[in-house]
């Protein structure tokens, strides 16, 4: 798994993705840390807020060649024939697309520094939000591997994405749209964005932190699933 | 050490492998031998776990691929038909990648130096694969299969695109590396197998055709209608009486090797029919000493394309050394 983690991570960094990917990144984050100065708060919600559309578009970048790729490439082939599991296969992808989403989320700890030169921040709160982030983005990146792992092209694997990036936005304004009960409950309850917000809102709710390891966990599976049933096919 | 059992891999109604058994022991060096897409590739994926079979077993050293891939893969070095090569890597880097990957417990830097020496990438070790000959990646390809001295190797045309004097290389190569490991290998090129391989599997629209030492096979295909014979004697008369034999088709002087009014003859009469006593028995007639008689044997080359005639009805032909 390791093996398979330094070698994508490196791969992120020696083509432009990687650089492309933290650099939109940090545009957007760093335009809405202005938003913050400007208001004369020290409250960093507004970034991690406003970050949540971002995130969704971009991740789709990062993760469009993480295994479509390999398969265009035919370099599975010696993935797939090593004493590798496929687990360990998939999770060591995934981390290295976790991995260069951190150094992306680093950057909210160095505003955080930052506006403690002028007044201390609400650290506690300031370290949920970064946790909110950090799950959002586990579960949107193996989302992404996910749909990576459908089509050996990448373009289709980033649309997919973004599809996927958009439903997930509207599906917060669909149950407002239902009248039955248990149906509305049941569209809320998968609704990333309000989840999200409650991270910004500054409340831990231990069952959101489950929702998001277990959609991280449930792609990652499929993700598993698809490469074997590829074999077998 | 490699055992396949009733292999068959079904695309749709499509048997890429229909039914394929056989055993490899340890230290041979199998060759395959196929047309396009008869299923040697296939076979090749199957038994190094890139592709499930539909049905059959693959053993390994005991261990089954299916049940305990792991094991499996740990024993193999495979080197498919495009080696798997990521072209933004250096050579270094990605033959560390491999090592890693393997789970190789050598020590690193050395053993990936010794297989370069073997393989000669000694000079390219710091390009960037990209920018690599084919001959070149064909060698990364190889020295990937090598890593960790696997106990079986398995290797998909592993001289294509190479020119003659690679080939020469690479082919002694692998004659040396049968010596230490198992290896199975397919080729187009049939003078390659003849020369590297201590047995043969022919493989024809999925199905094994034959399974045989290169000379087992050669000798198990020949049969009497094919005849060499040596006569003393006239050469034009001798040709004549052969050539009227009933169901004579041709008659050819292959020349003379011995002193005197002695003449080698290839005589091909139709399929099925024994003409041996007959030539004797004329000959006799006339007092034309009959020196010598035999079977012509067949080039590894005519084996093949019989074995592979489209509207041929073989069946399996199995010559020493096959399953033991």
């Amino acid at each position: 798994m390791f093996a398979v983690l330094k070698r994508e991570l490196s791969a992120y960094f020696s083509s432009p993705i990687g650089y492309i990917y933290l650099a939109v990144f940090y545009v957007f984050s760093g335009y809405f840390f202005f938003g913050v100065l400007y208001s004369n708060t020290t409250s960093l919600s507004n970034v991690f807020n406003g970050m949540f559309t971002i995130i969704m578009l971009l991740i789709p970048i990062l993760t469009m060649r993480l295994m479509s790729e390999d398969l265009k490439n035919k370099t599975d082939q010696a993935l797939l024939t090593a004493p590798i599991s496929l687990v360990s296969l998939v999770l060591g992808k995934f981390l290295s697309a976790l991995i260069v989403y951190c150094l992306g989320v680093a950057i909210t700890l160095v505003y955080g520094v930052v506006i403690a030169a002028f007044a201390p921040p609400d650290w506690t709160v300031v370290f949920g939000n970064v946790l909110g982030m950090l799950l959002l983005g586990s579960a949107l990146i193996a989302i992404g591997m996910f749909i990576s792992a459908l089509t050996e092209n990448q373009v289709i694997a980033a649309v997919g994405g973004f599809a996927v990036g958009f439903s997930l936005i509207l599906v917060n304004s669909l149950s407002s749209l239902i009248s039955i009960d248990w149906m509305k409950k049941f569209v809320s309850g998968l609704s990333f964005m309000e989840r999200y917000d409650e991270f910004t809102n500054g409340i831990l709710d231990i069952s959101n932190i489950f929702f998001f390891i277990s959609v991280c966990a449930v792609f990652v599976f499929f993700t598993v699933r698809v490469i074997e049933k590829r074999r077998w096919a | 050490m490699i055992e396949v059992k009733n292999l068959v891999k079904l695309y749709g109604d499509k048997r890429a492998v229909d039914d394929v058994t056989f055993t490899v022991q340890k230290g041979e060096v199998l060759g395959f031998l196929g047309q396009n897409g008869a299923g040697k590739s296939t076979t090749m994926n199957i038994i190094t776990g890139y592709l499930s079979s539909t049905s059959g077993t693959v053993t390994i050293d005991g261990h089954e691929i299916l049940e305990d891939p792991i094991e499996v893969k740990k024993r193999i070095g495979y080197l498919p038909e495009h080696p798997p090569l990521y072209l933004d890597m250096t050579v270094k880097d990605y033959l560390g990648f491999m090592f890693d990957l393997k789970k190789v417990k050598l020590p690193k830097k050395q053993h990936i130096e010794e297989i370069c020496n073997v393989v000669k990438i000694a000079d390219v070790y710091n390009r960037v694969i990209k920018n690599l000959s084919k001959g070149y990646r064909q060698r990364v390809g190889l020295a990937q299969a090598l890593l960790g001295n696997p106990d079986v190797l398995i290797m998909d045309e592993p001289t294509v695109g190479l020119d003659p004097k690679q080939m020469i290389e690479i082919r002694n190569l692998i004659k040396s590396l049968g010596q230490r490991h198992t290896v199975i290998l397919s080729s187009h090129i049939l003078s390659e197998v003849q020369m590297i391989c201590d047995r043969v599997i022919v493989i024809n629209k999925g199905k094994l055709v034959a399974d045989g030492t290169p000379d087992s096979l050669s000798q198990s295909m020949s049969t009497d209608h094919k005849l060499l014979v040596r006569v003393a004697g006239p050469q034009e008369e001798v040709k004549k009486l052969l050539a009227k034999i009933p169901g004579m088709q041709e008659v050819n002087l292959m020349g003379q090797r011995e002193t005197g009014e002695v003449y080698d003859f290839s005589l091909e009469a139709e399929k099925g029919m024994d003409i041996r006593r007959e030539v004797f028995k004329r000959l006799a007639e006339r007092s034309w000493p009959l020196l010598g008689m035999r079977s012509s044997e067949l080039s590894l080359e005519d084996i093949f394309l019989q074995l592979t005639a489209e509207d041929s009805t073989t069946e399996a032909v199995s010559g020493n050394g096959g399953n033991a």
